[in-house]
């Protein structure tokens, strides 16, 4: 495989990114998939990175879920949209940062809309007017989150405290990336890299010392989507397409797995359970499955983070193999306990995957 | 093992690579012709059964080649080997014996 | 003193227009940028549909070629300028050349298969373009992959960077489906053990002996034609390239790994035609080749007058009729500057 060919389309899409002031929007579904992903990303930038970035206490979902769901209408997610825009406009702020690759997705669409049909865009704002008397501008810069980390990968390395380096063999670890559908292949545009060889997650991951690995099935959506696995019956469809991918990356022996969507990390992870008691196979090392983990978390991990504090132990696929590797200590008897210190309980024991 | 009430959903691809095509080496041995099917579908436009089954014998013939044989035994079945398809061929390919001899390797490998 | 014709573009049209000028007693000043005359022909090796030599037909082009004729090779336009019917032409030595008609035969370029991202080409290691394979086939050495293996299956997809809107070419390149049938049946005289697949759309068998090409690839070489067009091409571990493609016939996707991936790439107007486009102010049409005067009786003449076109800087040709063309233009510039009375027509 040659790089430089890679290079050369990274190039094509390089996009604007704001360096400060942001208006982050959190994702309705990723506090509970993995809720340590969102505070990290706000610990790195004002903490590490020191940064201003404001969260709104009014703002709501974006309807991403409904609206790709089929029972929200563009309208109505539309209005809702704006609803967002005016709290950052009342708040002082220009630069969008969504959590969630769907709201960003999202987002692109309906500015997209409104640039091409400007009658759009007033009869929204005339919505919104009459719905809740707000106001807005259209912000100066969206930027998904994974798009603001990728932005300042270099400082985060240059503080790092661990490298994506196997300290038992100093290789580089293995990683494999998962782009969200909803990040770049509506509008290649928007992504850094484009739609077939985003670059925003590569970028972090070579920077923090780790090696990506390219595999056949690397474009194939998670499968989440949406209607796919929100009704029960099509969920074999879903967990198909994971399995696809899973069968597909196994060759490469891959230490982990990077993800910047809500819905991706989440699939990959719980689906590799499911997937072991279906049909009793592991795709990891030693049946301990592939680690999962969103960007925010490896951003959280090469910063030296305690792995508990950022959320690891919700994971499905057990995530100490990658703790190891990379030499992190941590203290198993913590593992379960709560930001207030009381006992969260164990999670029962799948019957294939190991811990 | 568990009952999720879904199971893992089968490939639909056709893999190529693990797929058998014994039977179109076969056909391709005993009627060269069958190599020249563009699947313009006149075969299956003339055709009496498919005018009332599902049976499609420009399909047939590319499930064959691709070693997708699932159909194939009861679909060969439905012909009544009248030859309009032979007649109407613009390349000439003697569909008839294709379907002859689908059969007899289909009988002959059970 | 006899007139004098201007010949921009050293390839197939420029050189046999450049013949038949200079046979018919014109001073002919024939440009051409690259060191050698010959342009793409240069790196074919064979030619569809009969598979004879290009450099034959190449040395047939020089025969005609004869010494009156003022060669510049290595040599680009850089100023036209017009003046009571005259042209005066510099060059990048800062030469002036004075002519009483121009013939423009820049030609194309071919696609660069770059920019269908989706296929990799400039990443995978073993996704080349149907130029590629013929430098392979010009090398006389044996055709292996960029790991140095025989190739067991090799894929040819058709159309790519034509008929395609998203690279922004709605047109058919006329020559890429009987050059991928020529080339798969040439592996297969290279290569007997290697499977060849041509994924194409629509198999454009129009010319003398092109279907009878055709059907020796099914018949003789036993070449597979799926007609869908490929969705995406990725690397396997092993370096082969597992293609996505929807199997129209069938109706349904098929995925399958070949060690080699052929794009076929198609035409585009050339990087000099697009300058001397510019440079002269030339119409072009919407596909960006030189726009002609009447796309059936006019197929030679520009909007300008004294300047005529001949072969792919119009659009896609083969090399028949790139030289019937070559020979009409001449014909054509003959017309306009003995000012025979048939040229009223043309108002
Ligand atoms: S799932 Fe398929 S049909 Fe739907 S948007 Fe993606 S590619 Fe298109
Ligand atoms: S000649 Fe064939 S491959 Fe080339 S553009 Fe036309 S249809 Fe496509
Ligand atoms: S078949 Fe699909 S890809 Fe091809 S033109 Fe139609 S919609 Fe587009």
């Amino acid at each position: 495989m040659e790089l430089t060919g890679k290079q050369n389309i990274w190039k094509d899409y390089q996009k604007e990114i704001a360096d400060d002031k942001y208006f982050y929007v959190r994702s309705c579904v990723r506090q509970n998939f993995f809720p340590g992903a969102e505070t990290t990303f706000l610990r790195i930038l004002k903490d590490e990175l020191h940064k201003d970035i404001y969260e709104h206490p009014c703002h709501t979902t974006c309807t991403g879920i409904g609206y790709h769901g089929d029972v929200v209408p563009f309208d109505t997610a539309m209005t809702v949209i704006a609803r967002q825009f005016a709290l950052m406009t009342e708040a002082g702020y220009e630069n969008l940062v969504p959590s969630c690759v769907t709201s960003f997705g999202l987002y692109s669409e309906v500015l997209e809309t409104w640039h091409h049909f400007p009658e759009v865009l007033a009869r929204v704002r005339e919505h919104l007017r009459k719905a809740t008397g707000r106001e807005f501008n259209i912000p100066k810069n969206v930027a998904h989150a994974s798009d603001v980390i990728f932005k300042f990968r270099n400082e985060i390395a240059q503080k790092a405290k661990y490298k994506l380096i196997n300290t038992a063999t100093g290789k580089p670890l293995k990683v494999v990336e998962h782009i969200g559908c909803h990040y770049s292949k509506m509008f290649p545009a928007k992504g850094v890299g484009g739609a077939e060889f985003p670059y925003v997650l590569i970028g972090m991951v070579e920077e923090w010392g780790g090696e990506v690995i390219d595999y056949p099935e690397r474009r194939h959506c998670c499968g989440f989507g949406f209607r796919q696995y929100l009704v029960q019956a099509n969920r074999g469809y879903s967990i198909g397409c994971s399995h696809k991918k899973f069968e597909s990356m196994e060759p490469y022996e891959p230490d982990m797995i990077i993800t910047n969507c809500p819905g991706c990390p989440m699939f990959l992870d719980k689906w590799q359970y499911a997937i072991s008691e279906m049909n009793g196979k592991t795709y990891g090392k030693n049946g301990q499955g592939i680690p999962v983990f969103t960007f925010e978390e490896v951003a959280g991990l090469v910063l030296g983070y305690d792995p508990w504090d950022i959320g690891l132990q919700v994971h499905q696929v057990s995530c100490e193999p990658i703790l190891d590797k990379m030499g992190i200590k941590y203290d198993p008897a913590t593992k379960y306990l709560g930001k207030n210190g009381k006992y969260l309980g164990v999670p029962e024991k799948p019957s294939v995957l190991k811990d | 093992m568990a009952d999720f009430g879904y199971k893992i959903q089968e490939d639909r691809q056709i893999n190529y690579d693990s797929n058998d095509r014994t039977l179109f080496y076969f056909l391709k041995r005993v009627e060269p012709s069958i190599s020249l099917c563009i699947g313009c579908g006149t075969c299956s436009a003339t055709c009496t059964a498919g005018q009332f089954t599902q049976f499609d014998l420009h399909k047939i013939m590319l499930y064959v080649r691709r070693g997708e044989k699932v159909h194939i035994a009861n679909e060969i079945k439905k012909c009544m080997l009248c030859g309009k398809c032979s007649l109407v061929c613009p390349k000439g390919i003697n569909t008839r014996n294709i379907i002859f001899q689908t059969r007899k390797f289909i009988h002959s490998n059970k | 003193m006899s007139k004098s014709v201007i010949v921009i573009g050293g390839g197939i049209a420029g050189m046999e227009a450049s013949a038949y000028l200079s046979a018919m007693g014109f001073n002919v000043t024939l440009f051409e940028k690259d060191e050698k005359l010959g342009g793409h022909l240069l790196n074919w090796e064979r030619l569809f549909p009969t598979k004879r030599l290009g450099s034959e037909v190449l040395t047939f082009l020089k025969k005609g070629m004869d010494d009156k004729i003022k060669v510049h090779t290595n040599s680009n336009i850089t100023k036209i300028n017009s003046e009571n019917g005259k042209y005066f032409v510099t060059n990048d030595n800062n030469e002036i050349f004075e002519a009483d008609a121009l013939l423009i035969t820049t030609g194309y370029d071919l696609f660069d298969a770059r920019r269908k991202e989706e296929y990799g080409y400039g990443i995978y290691d073993n996704v080349i373009t149907s130029a590629e394979l013929e430098t392979m086939f010009l090398s006389g050495k044996p055709i292996v992959n960029k790991q140095g293996k025989v190739p067991k299956r090799i894929g040819f997809v058709h159309c790519v960077g034509s008929r395609d809107r998203k690279v922004g070419n709605v047109y058919c390149s006329k020559v890429c489906c009987v050059t991928a049938v020529k080339q798969a049946t040439e592996i297969r005289e290279h290569l007997p053990e290697c499977e060849t697949y041509c994924f194409y759309m629509d198999l454009r068998m129009y010319g003398a002996k092109f279907e009878e090409l055709y059907n020796e690839a099914q018949e003789k070489y036993g070449v597979t034609f799926i007609r869908g067009r490929l969705s995406e091409a990725n690397e396997t571990i092993d370096g082969s390239l597992l293609v996505k493609v929807e199997d129209t016939l069938v109706g349904r996707p098929l995925k399958m790994t070949v060690d080699l991936l052929v794009l076929m790439v198609g035409f585009e107007p050339s990087k000099g035609t697009k300058d001397i486009a510019k440079i002269l102010n030339l119409s072009t049409n919407s596909n960006g080749f030189i726009e002609v005067a009447d796309e059936h009786t006019l197929t030679n003449v520009t909007n300008l007058k004294g300047v005529f076109v001949a072969g792919t800087t119009t659009s896609p040709r083969t090399i028949t009729n790139t030289i019937n063309d070559a020979r009409a233009a001449a014909a054509e510039i003959a017309c306009y500057l003995n000012l025979y009375t048939i040229q009223s027509r043309n108002n």
